[in-house]
Parts: C-alpha cells; sequence; structure tokens
C-alpha cells in the first residue's frame, strides 16, 4: 500500500504554507527521521521527517510552491516490494490554491490520476477547513469604509497584522530610546509569533531582551522601569500567561499615578496575543479584554485590522498611561491595506464605523469584526443593512460613537469573541439602557462564544466559538423579522 | 539513594572550601565622625517619634485603615539610606514605609498629612500610609502587595542600568516577602542582567503573626540568594553602625557593576504588625527584653556618650525633634480633606 505524504500542519493556526525546499527526489530510499522536505509556515521554516520507510514513488507538488493547503498530498512513497514507478497520485484531500500574487511559475499540483478510487482512509479526521477558528479567519476581510483619518487618494502596502505591530514597535523605539521590548523569545528566537521579527537586529541586545519564563517577575521589572522612566513593551507569550502577571499589571501599573496624586507615572505597554487560537484547549483560549477593560487607570486596546494594530500600537508606545494591547493570534497572519503615511498614528479612544447601515447597530471588536462583516453581508442579501462598529479602543470607551448610532438605528447587537457573563458586550447593554433608553425599540442582545472553558474536540470548538449565524439570528430578532 | 562510596584509606585530606566565585568583603562596623553620629541619632529619634505620633493619631481616628509602624527598626534604614545618595540612588519598600521616607530626607509634615487623608500629603491625600512616592528623591514606594516591590526594584535597577546614571536600587522587603515566588524571579533576572540592586530583608522576625521559623524552611534569610549566585550577607540590624557598614560592602559590589547583593537585617518590630494587630503571638517579655537589651536607639546614645558627646547636646536633639513631629501632627490635622473633584483625577494621566 502506497503512503500519501500529506502536507503538515506545523502549527494551530497554520492553514497552509510553502513548499520551500526538496531534500529528496523520485527514486530516493526514504527511513524514518530522514528530512524529506523544508516547510515554510508564516512564522518559521521547519523540517518535515519521513515517518515511514520506503520509496519516493512521486513528488506532486514542486518545491517554491506556494499556499499549499494543509492535508494536500505532496508525495507519495512505495513500500518495500511495490513498484514506484505503476503507483498513480491518489485525490488530494484538498487542492493548493493558487497565489493571487502571481506565484503563476510554480508548478501546480498534479490533476487526480483516478477519481474514482475508495475514500482515503483518514477522512475521519477533522477537516481543518471545518473548524471553528477556521471560520473566523475565513470571516477576516477588509474594512468596507476607508479610515476617515487618512487622506483620500492615499498609497495602501498590503501588511499582515503581525508586520503592522512590528513597524509600528520598529518605528516608535527608533525615535525614543527610553523604548525597549521585553519578554520570552522576543530576540533571539525572533519572537514566538514572529511579532518582534528583525527588532534584535536593528536595536541589540541592550533594546530588546529576553526575560526567562517568569510572567509575574519580568511584568514587575518592566513596570519598575516604567516607574524609573523608561518606556517599557513588555511582550507576553499569550495573555493567558499574563495571568501570573495580572497583580502587577492591575496593583502595580493602573493604580500608580493615582495612588501617587498624579506624581509617579507608569508608561508601559503590555502586549501580546488574546482570545482564542485553533485547538490549544482551554488553558490557552481565552479573551481577557472583559478583565482588563474593568480596571480604572489602563488604556485597553484590541485592534482588529492592521492599519489599527499599527496606529494604535504607536499611540499606545507613546502614552503616558499603562496599556494592555490585545492582539490576536488568528488575525496575525491577514493581511489588511495599511497607509503608507509617516507616522501613522490613530487617536486611543475612538471607535470606528466599519460599515455604514440604517436598521441595526453590531458593536464588536477584535476578530469580532470578521463575524460581524460576515453577518453583515448575509443580512445585506435580505435587505436588511447593518451598521458595524469596531471599538477598537476598550478602555476609555467610545460611548458616543455607539449611542449615536443606536439613535440612528434603534437596535443594537453585540458581537464578541469571548463569554457572555461580565463582558464588554454586557457592558455595551448597559450603556444603552443607562443613556440610550429611549433610542431602543427591542432589547439589546449578545452574541458571545458560548459560557464553558474552550473544548479541544474541533466538533466541540466550533459550537464553542462565535458564529455569524448566529449574528444573523441575533439581528433578525431585534429587527423583528 | 544511592551515594559515591569513597574507598577507605584513601581519601586525601579535604581541601579548605573555596567559594568557587567572587565574594564581597565581609562587612566592617562604620566608623562614624561624631557630627555622622549625631545625624544618625537624630534621624532615628525622627522616625521614632513620628511614628509614635502616627499612633496615637490613629487611636484618635485621625488616622484610618492600616497603618504600619517601623518602631524598633530605625537602624535599618538611617544604616542603609544615609550610604546612598538621594536623587541618584532609588528606593523602594512595601507598605511599612514611613521610616524610609524619613530617612530619605522627605518632609515629615507631607507625610503626615497623607496618613490622615488630606490635600496636602504627599499623594494628596489619595495613597494613605501604604502608598507614598517622591519621585523627586527617587522613592519609589510605598507597595501594598507583599514582595511586588523586589520585582519592581529590580526593574528600578534594570533603569539605572539602562540609562547608565551610575544609580543602583535598594529594594527592601521583609521576612514574610521572602516566602513569595516572585521574589526569586526577580533574583534570578537581577543575577542574569547583573542588575545594580540592593535587596534588603528586614528580617524582624515576624511575617504578621507567624514567626520565621514557622514559615521558612531555610530561616537563615541571607541564603535566599545563593542558589541565583547572589552574596548574602547577615547584618545585626540593631545596630546602626554594622548596618552603615554592611551597605558600604554592598554599594561597592553593586557600583561595580558586579551584580545584586542580598543584605539580611535582623531586626525587630516593637509593635504589632499593624495599628490593628493585638500581637498574642509573642510574649510581652520577650518585647521588653529587646527594647531593654536591644534598642538601636540606645545603643547610639552609648556610642555618642562614648565620644563624649554629652546629655545636654542628644536632648536638644531630642527636643528639636519633638518640634518637627508636633508640627507635622498640627499640619496633618489641620490640612484640608482633598477637593471631592479630586476623586476623579489622576486615574490617567492623559485625557483621551
Amino acid at each position: 500500500m502506497a503512503i500519501e505524504l500529506k502536507m503538515p500542519a506545523l502549527s494551530p493556526t497554520m492553514e497552509e504554507g510553502t513548499l520551500a525546499k526538496w531534500l529528496v527526489k523520485e527514486g530516493d530510499t526514504v527511513a524514518s527521521g530522514d528530512i524529506m522536505a523544508e516547510i515554510e509556515t508564516d512564522k518559521a521554516t521547519m523540517e518535515f521527517e519521513a515517518v515511514d520507510e520506503g520509496v519516493i514513488a512521486k513528488i506532486l507538488v514542486a518545491e517554491g510552491t506556494d499556499a499549499v493547503k494543509v492535508g494536500t498530498v505532496i508525495a507519495i512513497i512505495a513500500e518495500e516490494g511495490e513498484d514506484a514507478a505503476n503507483l498513480s497520485a491518489p485525490a488530494a484531500s484538498s487542492a493548493p490554491v493558487p497565489d493571487e500574487g502571481g506565484t503563476a511559475d510554480a508548478t501546480p499540483v498534479e490533476a487526480p490520476a483516478d477519481a474514482g478510487r475508495a475514500p482515503n482512509p483518514e477522512s475521519a479526521a477533522p477537516d481543518p477547513s471545518d473548524s471553528g477558528t477556521h471560520t473566523l479567519v475565513a470571516a477576516v476581510e477588509q474594512t468596507k469604509i476607508a479610515d476617515p483619518e487618512v487622506p483620500a487618494g492615499t498609497e495602501m502596502v498590503k501588511t499582515t497584522v503581525r508586520e503592522a505591530l512590528r513597524d509600528a514597535m520598529a518605528e516608535e523605539m527608533r525615535a525614543d530610546d527610553r523604548i525597549f521590548v521585553m519578554g520570552e523569545e522576543v530576540a533571539q528566537y525572533q519572537g514566538a509569533y514572529k511579532v518582534t521579527q528583525g527588532l534584535l537586529d536593528e536595536f541589540g541586545d541592550k533594546r530588546v531582551i529576553d526575560t526567562p519564563i517568569t510572567e509575574y517577575g519580568f511584568a514587575g521589572v518592566g513596570t519598575g522601569a516604567a516607574m524609573g522612566g523608561l518606556k517599557p513593551i513588555i511582550e507576553f507569550m499569550t495573555f493567558n500567561f499574563a495571568m501570573q502577571a495580572i497583580d502587577h499589571i492591575i496593583n502595580s501599573a493602573a493604580k500608580t499615578n493615582y495612588m501617587s496624586g498624579g506624581q509617579m507615572r507608569c508608561p508601559i505597554v503590555f502586549r501580546g496575543p488574546n482570545g482564542a487560537a485553533a485547538r490549544v484547549g482551554a488553558q490557552h483560549s481565552q479573551n481577557y479584554a472583559p478583565w482588563y477593560a474593568s480596571v480604572p487607570g489602563l488604556i485597553v486596546i484590541a485592534p482588529y485590522s492592521a492599519a489599527d494594530a499599527k496606529g494604535l500600537l504607536k499611540a499606545a508606545i507613546r502614552s503616558q498611561d499603562p496599556v494592555v494591547f490585545l492582539e490576536n493570534e488568528l488575525l496575525y497572519g491577514q493581511s489588511f491595506d495599511v497607509p503608507a503615511i509617516d507616522d501613522y498614528v490613530l487617536p486611543i479612544g475612538k471607535a470606528r464605523i466599519v460599515r455604514e447601515g440604517s436598521d441595526v447597530t453590531i458593536v464588536t471588536y477584535s476578530i469580532g469584526v470578521a463575524v460581524a462583516m460576515d453577518a453583515a453581508g448575509k443580512l445585506a442579501a435580505e435587505g436588511i443593512e447593518a451598521e458595524v462598529i469596531d471599538l477598537r479602543t476598550l478602555r476609555p470607551l467610545d460611548k458616543q460613537t455607539v449611542l449615536a448610532s443606536l439613535a440612528k438605528t434603534n437596535r443594537i447587537v453585540c458581537v464578541e469573541e469571548g463569554w457572555p457573563t461580565c463582558s464588554i458586550s454586557a457592558e455595551i447593554a448597559a450603556i444603552a439602557m443607562e443613556e440610550g433608553f429611549d433610542d431602543l425599540d427591542a432589547p439589546v442582545l449578545r452574541v458571545t462564544n458560548v459560557d464553558v472553558p474552550m473544548p479541544y474536540a474541533a466538533n466541540l470548538e466550533k459550537a464553542a466559538l462565535l458564529k455569524a449565524d448566529d449574528v444573523v439570528k441575533a439581528v433578525k430578532t431585534v429587527c423583528y423579522r | 539513594m544511592a551515594k559515591a562510596v569513597q574507598p577507605r584509606g584513601e581519601e586525601a585530606e579535604a581541601p579548605p572550601a573555596t567559594p568557587n566565585r567572587e565574594r564581597p568583603q565581609q562587612p566592617v562596623r562604620f566608623e562614624a565622625t561624631k557630627e555622622q553620629l549625631l545625624e544618625f541619632y537624630r534621624q532615628m529619634v525622627l522616625i521614632r517619634r513620628f511614628e509614635e505620633k502616627a499612633g496615637q493619631l490613629y487611636g484618635l481616628g485621625l488616622i484610618g485603615g492600616f497603618c504600619h509602624l517601623y518602631i524598633g527598626q530605625e537602624a535599618v534604614a538611617v544604616g542603609l539610606q544615609s550610604a546612598l545618595e538621594v536623587g541618584k540612588d532609588s528606593v523602594i519598600t512595601g507598605y511599612r514605609d514611613h521610616g524610609h521616607m524619613l530617612a530619605y530626607g522627605i518632609d515629615p509634615k507631607i507625610i503626615m498629612a497623607e496618613l490622615t487623608g488630606r490635600a496636602a500629603g504627599i499623594s494628596k491625600g489619595k495613597g494613605g500610609s501604604m502608598h507614598m512616592f517622591s519621585v523627586e528623591h527617587k522613592f519609589y514606594g510605598g507597595h501594598g502587595i507583599v514582595g511586588a516591590q523586589v520585582s519592581l526594584g529590580a526593574g528600578l535597577g534594570f533603569g539605572h542600568k539602562y540609562k547608565g546614571d551610575g544609580g543602583l536600587c535598594l529594594a527592601y522587603f521583609g521576612d514574610g516577602a521572602a516566602n513569595q515566588g516572585q521574589v526569586y524571579e526577580a533574583f534570578n533576572m537581577a543575577e542574569l542582567w547583573k542588575l545594580p540592586v540592593i535587596f534588603v530583608i528586614e528580617n524582624n522576625q515576624y511575617a504578621m503573626g507567624t514567626s520565621v521559623n514557622r514559615a521558612s524552611a531555610e530561616d537563615q534569610l541571607y541564603l535566599r540568594g545563593e542558589s541565583f549566585r547572589i552574596p548574602g550577607i547577615q547584618v545585626d540590624g540593631m545596630d546602626v553602625l554594622a548596618v552603615r557598614g554592611a551597605a558600604e560592602t554592598a554599594i561597592e559590589w553593586t557600583r561595580s557593576g558586579k551584580g545584586p547583593i542580598l543584605l539580611e537585617l535582623k531586626t525587630y518590630r516593637y509593635r504589632g504588625h499593624s495599628m490593628s494587630d493585638p500581637a498574642k503571638y509573642r510574649s510581652r517579655d520577650e518585647v521588653q527584653s529587646m527594647r531593654d537589651k536591644s534598642d538601636p536607639i540606645d545603643a547610639v546614645k552609648r556610642e555618642l556618650e562614648a565620644i563624649g558627646v554629652t546629655e545636654d547636646e542628644m536632648k536638644a536633639i531630642d527636643k528639636d525633634i519633638k518640634t518637627i513631629v508636633a508640627n507635622a501632627a498640627d499640619f496633618a490635622e489641620q490640612s484640608p480633606e482633598p477637593d471631592l473633584s479630586e476623586l476623579h483625577t489622576d486615574v490617567l494621566v492623559e485625557t483621551y
């Protein structure tokens, strides 16, 4: 029985990658442990090892091919006794999509040779394209309305959120020697999620500092350095680990200015990925936005697009106040237009209307924007025009934008990739009650993750996560349709 | 468990234990001039009288909440901080912070006014006993979470090194805080990065009501840095000259770029953990015996007498201090409370 080699998933969020190099050729004999290929993800180049023994019968995806989907059959190995020449390529479980960017020279996958063959014995495995987080990412799209702060005709550059965050840090570090970056794997490893890529080379190890695995300690060291007059950027590998450090974020950083009667500053940025990633289970999938947003003395920012990530991180670094900057791992690799403007800084505390509409207001932030926009598209097809507000800053919250939209649409649905209880959505509902009651024609509804720890099983995870269809349902409810 | 077996009769004579790395010199007791000794006396009496007055004001209801007095521990703050340069070297401590502020030359009036929660207090009345700061003096608080100041102090030391300003950070914590995990996270980074930090354990024998022996597997707390290669020195914290001598050694070590050092100051607090502590965990005799035999102010008095300072000279200082403390208390009682509008100020620095 021939063995199919499939494009491996090399990280929890990897959905596709580049087959950078084959280290074997057809006819070569491989043994378990031999390195057969190099595969580039958006984060790293990984070596792909053989697990089985045999002869490479066919290479189905040529080296240099971009955007090879996880699960695509990339080669066939003939086992002992099989004639490598007689094996034919099977149906790929999912064919790679040619990259729009024009990699026309990459050799496409061979067409399936025998379409009628037996189903893949592994077909019972969950299809990665059907996962809950895949659905979230699939919903990512460009925000529909150009940022009013950007002059018309400004040149735009396609940039990933990951690059935008890095650019923001690099630009600010060039301008101010007091700024340094500290965290686990931020320097030599170039960032666990490659957000700090290149910073060590440019700024050296005085300003880009690898720490031991010691969140409470380095959060405290950063906070103390800020009190002493520096401007630290503290990266948490994920905000799940910041639970070990939340004492310094809240008790030491957030309260300092007040407790000292305005005498002692604490200009620090705590940043890192927040919210659900893909299939990483309960302890690595949580949205801490409501926790931090409940604390006076903190600024809390949770951007969606790359442009907002850049403009708001620059503003956060410049702020004299402590900032919790919540990124999203699923968005790191997503590309958006970023204005090619020198020193693109956005105001903290301003929401953004990313889609105008007159029938309902959908209030959301971070990856929830993608889900809301997906739902808005579906609703438009049914004649309901939703206005989508990306809060961007969660503390201080831009109530005015929310209330003005409510006055126009008379309905609010909150969309949040997180738990419902004591959520940002709950806060929006309270604000609508307290300050916009007369404008409400329907109760405020919340569409969120399910109120359970994040399960691991693919189907359960999908069931637990925020879904556009639920947003559509909620909107129809408040529109009495 | 298997042990390496040494063949009998072939044992080489054990070489004397030599440290595998450089260690600081054993400190020598400080030789103070008459003026220095008088100044130590003055500062220690100021702290004691100030704290006694604070206790009194607490009893009168003028000071609320938690109030942790420093009585008995005066030699520590005075001995250590007299060796620092105010405005260059930073100091950070926990919530038992009044003495450290006074020892850094901060005006007793604005400290007392903070204790009474008045607008003229150093934190505008918004911090209280546990949360006082003077950025001008490089006194960074005043922290209420046990052990937090150790990581923060490592960060202040990081800042000194980053800026190359030649300063160091003196980070105080107690025997109770010495069991907090983040202390060791901070130790590790401080030594790894050779940060200019003097870690000071004020071992006053009791973490609230729990004695060191009931809480610490290794009760010789000066050894707590050894596994991070931070040298530790145990010091008689009731002898201001021994403390100052240890400060000299620690400062020399730290300023020369050798990284952090740990001092354990054996001291004693006469009062309860806070004003509301009935201190049932120790006997009256124990406290009285400490007062009689080891009082740090009495010890300085004896030093002064030995070099011929008269009773009258000391009384003149006492009188002076009495006036300062009385004025501070009057000021703290008479100053107005913060305006209600202050409730909403200083939450954030900027407006958004």
